[in-house]
């Protein structure tokens, strides 16, 4: 599937934003001080960007608002609604706890269960497509939650430790290595998540399979299309693999790696963690997008 | 709201003969003339004489090669286009609720003024039946020619979908799939029309009739070997036979 930078900035960014407001809003970390402040912003404005990059793709964009009208059929509509109002109940929580000193748990817990609840709505985006196995074949929405919640654990992490409250690092390194283990699972289903993983072959597709083996001979067109730029997107195997060493490096063994040293040396190295952190990410969501065989391919030949 | 309707009154689409079908695609050349003067936005052309030319086009033409384990292979010309799905992915994940399926013949479609051009109803399609448009930034798909088959202002045979109005040989067939006895209903249970990746569960409405069998080799006939010495090498029987061996003494 064609990995669009809008698409894959939103489910990184907004994820781990959003992750971030189930951890506050769950009361992770101090009361009172500056890592307040920096926590709720954080968590505010990496889902609000996320939010503004996902309508990068679209094609009428000021038909964007209509997404919120369809929320008992479509999860690209629930996940709207449920972004909107996990911001405004976390914004109102956030904006009770840092100006006025109120760190409200029912608001709170509301904000988290609303933002927990987000990011199952945008897995299940992808993992409701039957087209693609890759996506509805593997646990999708395990690694998606898994993943922003980890991310958010860091992000919280981070602020604390460089606001100077004490950050909880250990657990920050065991959500790491629990998100990596999700991350391997997702990854080995994926490897046998083909084309063909649900049954789907060029000989059903084209009704054909009695009469012997199916081979393209003639495409119905020369140049490209919107089907083959959008669907039958290819991404080199090696460039693959370097890319997913990449993602694993910076993803987790980075991360992993100074949230064990910030206790010795200091809660600031948490800050560079969530950044080796979020451009593994990026990496592998990209992956996500690039590695993704879609059905339809199967009547332009692709097996 | 894009949910689907539990039944629809009519289940009109369109039947496709695989053996009566010659792939001259003159159905997806009348369509993309149709419907890119008719219903919303025009399908549009990128770099149409340049080098890299694309476009948006609601029919096309694959052509398979299907190779039998024994005998020589067959070639299968494919128009592809909506199939009106009964339980169609595509209307569901929609969140503007711009695709809509209709109750009174089935046919999905969707609103250009509401549609935002997010494409993730191409991704839900397993048939790669719709294209975003390039130029419109909408998603562009089979209509069925809705402005075509319920159209009083023109003649009576021209109220089908444009391409079957086209078929030079007759492969394309419209009408109420849902009804048993319609002529389309009949031709399906006749030669037992068959759906699209059935394992996907989309219940395609459009039915697809099979290549009929070829005389001599589906079932292990000579034609597959061919003896090539004998071409090169002709022995006439009868009476040319009678002749070729006399004029051979003679000579």
């Amino acid at each position: 599937m064609h990995p669009a930078p809008s698409i894959v900035v939103f489910t990184v960014l907004s994820g781990l934003g959003l992750g971030m407001m189930a951890w506050l809003g769950l009361g992770l970390g101090p009361d009172g001080g500056a890592y307040r402040w920096l926590a709720s912003a954080l968590a505010l404005g990496l889902t609000g960007l996320g939010g503004i990059a996902s309508t990068g793709h679209l094609g009428r964009r000021e038909n964007a608002w209509r997404a919120f009208s369809q929320w008992r059929s479509s999860w690209l509509s629930r996940e709207a609604c449920l972004m909107l109002a996990a911001m405004a109940v976390f914004g109102l929580h956030a904006a009770l706890w840092c100006l006025g000193g109120l760190r409200l748990w029912p608001l709170g817990l509301a904000a988290a269960g609303l933002a927990l609840a987000t990011i199952h709505a945008t897995a299940m985006i992808y993992a409701q497509l039957r087209a693609v196995p890759r996506w509805s074949a593997t646990p999708t929405p395990a690694l998606f939650v898994v993943s922003a919640l980890t991310g958010g654990l860091l992000g919280a992490a981070a602020a604390a430790g460089l606001t100077g409250a004490s950050a909880p690092a250990g657990w920050t390194a065991l959500a790491l290595l629990l998100d990596g283990a999700v991350w391997v699972w997702w990854q080995t289903a994926a490897a046998g998540a083909t084309r063909g993983a649900k049954g789907s072959s060029m000989e059903t597709a084209t009704g054909l399979g009695f009469m012997g083996r199916v081979r393209l001979l003639e495409a119905p067109h020369t140049g490209a299309n919107y089907l083959l730029d959008e669907m039958a997107f290819r991404v080199a195997r090696n460039r693959a693999f370097e890319l997913r060493r990449l993602g694993a490096v910076l993803g987790y063994l980075v991360p992993l790696a100074l949230a064990l040293l910030a206790p010795v040396l200091g809660g600031w190295l948490l800050a560079p963690a969530l950044v080796a952190h979020l451009a593994g990410m990026l990496a592998l969501r990209w992956l996500f997008f690039a590695e993704a065989e879609h059905v339809q391919a199967l009547y332009y030949g692709r097996r | 709201m894009t949910g689907l309707p539990n039944s629809t009154e009519r289940k009109m689409g369109l039947v496709i003969d695989l053996d009566t079908c010659v792939g001259c695609h003159a159905c997806a050349v009348a369509c993309k003339e149709w419907n890119t003067g008719g219903y919303g936005a025009p399908l549009a052309d990128t770099d149409a004489y340049g080098a890299e030319p694309s476009g948006t086009w609601l029919n096309r033409i694959h052509t398979f090669e299907v190779a039998p384990q024994a005998g020589p292979a067959q070639v299968v010309h494919f128009p592809k286009s909506c199939l009106h799905c009964e339980d169609a992915p595509c209307v569901t994940v929609c969140p503007t609720g711009a695709s809509y399926k209709r109750v009174e013949d089935g046919i999905v479609l969707v609103n250009e003024d509401t549609c935002m051009g997010c494409g993730l109803c191409a991704w839900a399609c397993p048939y790669g039946a719709r294209e975003l448009d390039a130029l419109a930034g909408v998603m562009k798909k089979c209509t069925l020619c809705i402005d075509r088959i319920y159209n009083e202002n023109i003649p009576q045979i021209d109220r089908i979908p444009a391409c079957v109005r086209a078929c030079p040989t007759g492969a394309r067939h419209f009408g109420d799939i849902g009804d048993p006895a319609s002529a389309v209903s009949r031709l399906v249970a006749e030669r037992g029309g068959m759906d699209l990746m059935p394992e996907q569960g989309t219940k395609p409405v459009n039915k697809y009739l099979p290549p009929r069998g070829r005389d001599g080799w589906r079932d292990g006939g000579d034609a597959g070997e061919v003896n090539l010495a004998a071409l090169a090498d002709p022995e006439p029987g009868g009476f040319l036979g009678w002749l070729d061996r006399a004029l051979e003494r003679l000579g």
